[in-house]
């Protein structure tokens, strides 16, 4: 082999092992920023809903997330594919991140709405998007019913039925 | 080895070993810098010493800071503040650096659209001067997530939500940027090492590419004018140094950049002993809540007129739902000027009040963008939505005009 060849030769190796340890460590370093199994894993939030009061926002965490949990008045129409029945009651539950940039929007008694304050989007008590950026309704997470009790991040019937006729 | 005689004095010694004489003329004594420029051409200079106040101000709220969710506000809050002796005066030093450095650098930008400072030989300095601002934002941006206050929280969970807007991977990318479902402590603690490492070393190399990029073409001039340097350097080097158009960077040009720094700084400190409000927002003083968004919130005064963008198109048009629009003209926002040089199709390099048309869009552009900015801060109601959407508007025409305008402009100068 001449010198030129040997160069060329040892050149070509080692760019195609840089090549294989630069994508490994790419993947490698990509993997770093993912969330951990444990986050990953993150369990499941019981509500007790049958001490809730009518027509007052409910809170609770799930996934680091806040869930609505809205008891309707005898006032209050349900909406078909929003709302779900337990006991005698319908209830709005939802996440309660804004479906523009994820504020967490108020709740406002008297209009029996909800106002996003960052860039001043509305929703219905439903959910349903009626004022501003928000591109869709708020989310409904997960859940399965237990008598009077909810249970967040399970997928029960109720959830598929509601999801089917939205 | 190269051969070495004994040396007859230290500078000699260095000189043998470093080459310091030579060294010293290509980076200083022979540095040419034209006379006919103003005070707006310190504005670099100005730049460079107060990343030097933020990087000195920053390692000592290091000492005390604690990238945790459990102990950050606390550490910033009381340790820092009330603890340390003068951590009060590094962190408003921090806080008031960081803001007024916007201020500096949006002078300098404006200064480089309104002198043409972008084309014929500066497209690089500019395109590198654009990557510094992007990096000075990203540096802003994950500086105000540290004391994990309200606006913290909130700012984060905002700026990384709009990452979801990008088609199909959005909604994985943006678990992938905080590491979990919401903004905690991974999102934390991954902000803190760029903020304090990553971004800043990443700066130094874009700020010595900056000066490096300007070698070639040299900095412009008031007058927009093109003459030839190394003859202007023989008539300086030759004694003439009134009748040459140039002069050295060290000792000459200098003593002129230290006077407007020392000016600045007169105002850098009255604002840190007593305006420094501005730059602490009072709701960042309550601790992040994931479950509590403040009734208003809005980022810092530099990010407002984007921010104005982003959130002006509140409703659907063109069956393209109002928050894509909004993404969309935020990415149109913030990528557009970086394209500056080939969105001016004149080939005219002179201040914008000497042509004809530009100079028109050049104000048209500044009252666009401080009316963003003050609206930018408001609540998004009513008239203010309105006044919002027209600016954005605003500000999307002007840019998409601009190649038509300066071709206008060129043929008309051109047929004079
Ligand atoms: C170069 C441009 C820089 C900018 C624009 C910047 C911006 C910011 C901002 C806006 C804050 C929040 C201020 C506050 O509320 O107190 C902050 C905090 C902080 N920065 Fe920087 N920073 C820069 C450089 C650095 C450097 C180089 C370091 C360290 C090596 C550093 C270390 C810190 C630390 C530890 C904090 C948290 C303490 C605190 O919030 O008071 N910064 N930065
Ligand atoms: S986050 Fe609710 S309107 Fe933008």
């Amino acid at each position: 082999m001449t010198d030129e060849s040997r160069r060329g030769f040892i050149g070509k190796a080692f760019g195609a092992f840089a090549a294989v340890g630069g994508i490994a460590s790419l993947i490698a370093m990509k993997k770093t920023w993912d969330p951990l199994p444990s986050v990953m894993s993150a369990g499941f939030t019981t509500v007790d809903v049958s001490g809730l009061e009518e027509n007052k926002l409910e809170i609770v965490v799930w996934r680091g997330k806040p869930i609505f949990i809205l008891k309707y008045s005898a006032d209050m129409t349900p909406t078909e594919g929003r709302n779900i029945k337990i006991g005698d009651h319908y209830y709005s539950v939802m996440i309660g991140l804004c479906t523009h940039l994820g504020c967490i929007p108020a709740y406002r008694t008297v209009k029996k709405d909800f106002k996003c304050a960052c860039h001043g989007g509305e929703f219905s008590a439903d959910g349903k998007e009626t004022f501003g950026p928000p591109p869709r309704p708020l989310d409904i997470p997960p859940f399965n019913l237990d008598g009077e009790t909810l249970v967040l991040g399970e997928e029960g019937e109720a959830y598929r039925a509601l999801v089917a006729k939205a | 080895m190269a051969e070495f005689k004994k040396a007859d004095s230290m500078l000699e010694w260095f000189d043998q070993r470093l080459g310091v004489i030579n060294f010293s003329k290509v980076m200083m004594t022979e540095y040419w810098i034209p006379k006919n420029i103003n005070f707006l051409w310190a504005m670099g200079a100005l730049l460079m010493m107060m990343f030097g106040v933020l990087l000195i101000s920053g390692i000592f709220l290091l000492m005390y800071y604690k990238p945790d969710v459990a102990l950050a506000f606390d550490s910033v809050n009381y340790t820092i503040m009330h603890d340390v002796a003068y951590g009060w005066l590094f962190r408003h030093i921090h806080a008031v650096g960081a803001s007024v450095i916007f201020l500096v650098i949006y002078i300098h930008m404006f200064t480089g659209i309104y002198y043409g400072s972008y084309k014929k030989g500066r497209e690089m300095i500019w395109l590198s001067g654009m990557l510094l601002f992007v990096l000075f934002s990203a540096e802003g941006f994950s500086g105000y997530m540290l004391p994990w206050g309200q606006m913290s929280y909130w700012a984060a969970y905002v700026i990384t939500e709009i990452f979801g807007g990008i088609p199909v991977i959005g909604g994985d990318l943006v678990v992938w940027i905080r590491g979990n479902f919401y903004v905690s402590d991974s999102t934390l603690t991954r902000f803190f090492m760029l903020h304090v490492l990553l971004i800043p070393v990443v700066m130094l190399g874009a700020i010595a590419f900056h000066f490096y990029s300007l070698r070639f073409p040299h900095v412009n001039n008031e007058a927009g004018e093109f003459f030839d340097y190394d003859v202007e350097a023989e008539k300086y080097l030759a004694g003439d140094k009134k009748g040459s158009k140039v002069i050295p960077f060290w000792p000459v040009f200098l003593a002129k950049d230290f006077f407007v720094m020392g000016v600045f700084l007169i105002f850098f400190f009255y604002l840190v002993f007593y305006y420094y409000g501005f730059a602490m927002d009072p709701v960042n003083f309550d601790k992040a809540d994931g479950l509590k968004t403040p009734t208003h919130i809005y980022p810092e005064w530099y990010f407002l007129w984007s921010y104005e963008v982003l959130r002006g198109f509140f409703f659907e048009m063109f069956g393209i739902s109002g928050k894509d629009l909004g993404l969309m003209a935020f990415a149109f926002a913030n990528g557009i000027f970086l394209v500056m040089p080939w969105l001016d199709r004149s080939p005219t390099v002179a201040p914008a009040n000497q042509r004809p048309y530009f100079k028109i869009w050049f104000w048209l552009l500044m009252i666009d963008l401080i009316v963003l900015t003050i609206f930018g801060k408001l609540p998004p109601t009513g008239a203010n939505a309105w006044v919002g959407f027209a600016s954005s508007l605003s500000f999307i025409v002007l840019f998409l005009a601009l190649p038509v305008i300066t071709t206008l402009e060129a043929k008309k100068l051109g047929a004079k």
